[in-house]
């Protein structure tokens, strides 16, 4: 018996059904149509396979694409962090710092860091590929491993190298003249960032050495971090910072609303960073939402280190200190988040937030280091901390043609040695060449504003304007 | 006339405000104000280092008043404006040679 109900019920699978299979006879009959056009033979099994794998490279590159525009908006977390951090009467100079320095990354890392970082060389640095010119056979071979198009390729490695620039203009806040900070942003990304990523990812010494770095933990962020503490150093602290005596001063920034801002769009972002670091997405899908699992984790455990040691420690709950927690969490994981488990990622995460308070107090009252958003312990601290944890955490499970197992996973020593050789090397080449740069700005175009023009402030006179003009603000 | 100037704790402005239109005041006027007493300011945490806050932010109420009413005013600002705690303020009397009230020209107490 055929009730009225059931009618209805064929109609709609009969209207699903053609819904479904017209476009897909329309695109058959297309195939088939160019087939016969082209006067070929009719559509074939390679001729679906071929037209199915240009489908998977354009899922790819819509990913590699999506991640790369979602760690270009970390400039904009990295801006807000910084700006919070610091106080309102230098709010322009520290945004302009985070728009320019990007700016000259695109132009720099496109003429220059892109071919030293990829293109074919030696095992120390790339020779070939500059202007993304393919000169020579397999100019971009350390790059083969991911199908997208080389313009994919560039524009997501650009954004990395835009992050490892950023990290310093924080940590050099409040003091440096703007002309300075645009020279050293040029260096960095032409030049100190692209030699060393080299070693790693551009198929030179470090990675025949069998070192491991999935997103950046030292290769992006303890880049940053290092050359950040050379510029902290060089360019002195902020007047009033350390008294007579050696008293440490706190000189409070001036907007958390802005600063925990930051932090969400940089938790937001690094989705893009670590998980986006498949550079493919046909057959990972398992492999980027795991990473997107055990980034988030390590983001959670690192504000809530952070903020329980500073309660422990200091009484209270310190606002700032929770913000740099996370983001000690997501640069600890950025090197293990593809080849460790969801409770190795929960530690590395707590731990990180831990160390990036201890660092913190250490710079800034052991080694009188004046760094105002913590930066040189959030990338470079951390850093350290994520590229060593991988030879700790590394799991074969996760990691099966990545590195060795960790050492709590059965591997030994080994994967754990090359990790601090990686680690010991960057650091090295980092302080070295950054304190040549930061020697050589200081002598040539000055390195710090006037002492008159740091206490009015770098908006009023490098900039000619004020972050909050209408507004009263208090002055320090 | 006397003149009014009492700094007290900014949160206490709304009960000082009631308390003074209970007492028959028409008008008064407020500055954010920062300074210190015997309290010296008060410190703070910020990422592991103490820092110490000088100026503690207060308001100021300013109000005139004729000389018979003084003592009812002053009453009802040390009613509203304590708490008992440390940093509660204080209430300075000067005399007062003049008001105007500049619409209508009145002067003196006609003024208030």
């Amino acid at each position: 018996m055929r009730s009225p109900d059931s009618t209805n019920g064929n109609r709609l699978l009969k209207t699903l059904a053609a819904m479904i299979l017209l476009p897909a006879v329309v695109a058959g009959t297309a195939l088939a149509q160019d087939a016969a056009a082209e006067g070929a033979a009719p559509l074939t099994a390679e001729k679906v396979m071929s037209q199915v794998g240009a489908n998977g490279v354009d899922l790819d590159t819509v990913w590699v694409l999506l991640a790369a525009f979602l760690v270009f908006w970390m400039q904009a977390g990295f801006a807000l962090v910084e700006t919070g951090l610091t106080r309102a009467k230098n709010t322009v100079h520290i945004c302009m710092k985070n728009l320019l320095d990007f700016c000259f990354a695109s132009v720099m890392f496109y003429l220059v860091g892109f071919g030293l970082m990829f293109g074919a060389g030696n095992g120390f640095i790339g020779s070939s590929g500059f202007l993304l010119r393919e000169a020579v056979a397999d100019t971009f071979g350390s790059l083969s491993w991911s199908p997208v198009c080389l313009d994919a390729k560039f524009i997501f490695q650009l954004v990395f190298a835009g992050t490892a620039a950023t990290i310093v203009s924080g940590a050099m806040a409040e003091r440096t003249r703007f002309p300075a900070y645009l020279v050293y942003s040029i260096a960095i990304t032409a030049l100190i960032y692209p030699i060393a990523g080299h070693w790693s990812w551009g198929g030179g010494w470090l990675a025949g050495k069998g070192f491991f770095d999935f997103a950046g933990s030292t290769v992006v962020h303890s880049v940053g971090g290092w050359v950040a503490l050379c510029g902290a150093f060089m360019v002195g602290a902020r007047l009033g910072k350390y008294g007579p005596g050696g008293k440490v001063n706190a000189i409070p920034g001036h907007s958390f609303p802005l600063m925990i801002l930051g932090v969400f769009i940089l938790w937001l972002g690094w989705f893009g960073f670590n998980p986006g670091s498949t550079m493919a997405a046909v057959g990972q899908g398992a492999a980027i939402a795991h990473i997107a699992v055990t980034t988030n984790a390590a983001a959670a455990t690192g504000t809530i280190g952070a903020l329980l040691t500073a309660k422990l420690w200091f009484g209270k709950w310190d606002a700032s200190m929770a913000g740099n927690g996370c983001l000690a969490g997501l640069v600890a994981i950025t090197a293990p988040c593809a080849f460790v488990g969801i409770n190795a990622a929960l530690l590395i995460g707590l731990i990180g937030g831990i160390l990036v308070v201890l660092s913190v107090v250490f710079i800034d009252q052991v080694l009188k280091i004046d760094d105002p958003v913590g930066a040189v312990s959030v990338h470079l601290t951390n850093g350290i901390w994520g590229t060593l944890s991988l030879g700790l955490f590394s799991d074969p499970v996760y990691g099966c043609t990545g590195p060795k197992p960790g050492l709590f996973y059965g591997g030994g020593l080994e994967q754990l040695i090359v990790q601090v050789i990686g680690v010991v090397a960057v650091g090295v080449w980092c302080v070295a060449t950054g304190l040549v740069l930061f020697a050589i700005i200081k002598a040539v175009v000055g390195l710090r504003v006037t002492p008159e023009e740091e206490l009015r402030g770098l908006d009023v006179d490098e900039h000619g304007m004020e972050g909050y003009p209408n507004f009263q603000l208090v002055k320090h | 006339m006397k003149k009014i100037e009492a700094i007290i704790k900014p949160y206490k402005l709304d009960d000082v405000k009631n308390a003074l239109a209970q007492v028959g005041i028409q008008g008064l006027t407020i500055t954010e104000v920062r300074g210190f007493g015997r309290q010296k300011g008060h410190t703070e945490h910020y990422r592991g280092a103490e820092y110490t806050i000088d100026f503690v932010p207060k308001l100021k109420i300013e109000v005139v008043v004729a000389d018979a009413a003084l003592d009812g005013v002053m009453d009802a600002i040390v009613r509203s404006a304590r708490t008992g705690q440390i940093g509660d303020g204080k209430i300075f009397i000067t005399d007062l040679d003049q008001a105007v009230r500049i619409r209508t020209g009145d002067t003196g107490d006609a003024a208030l």
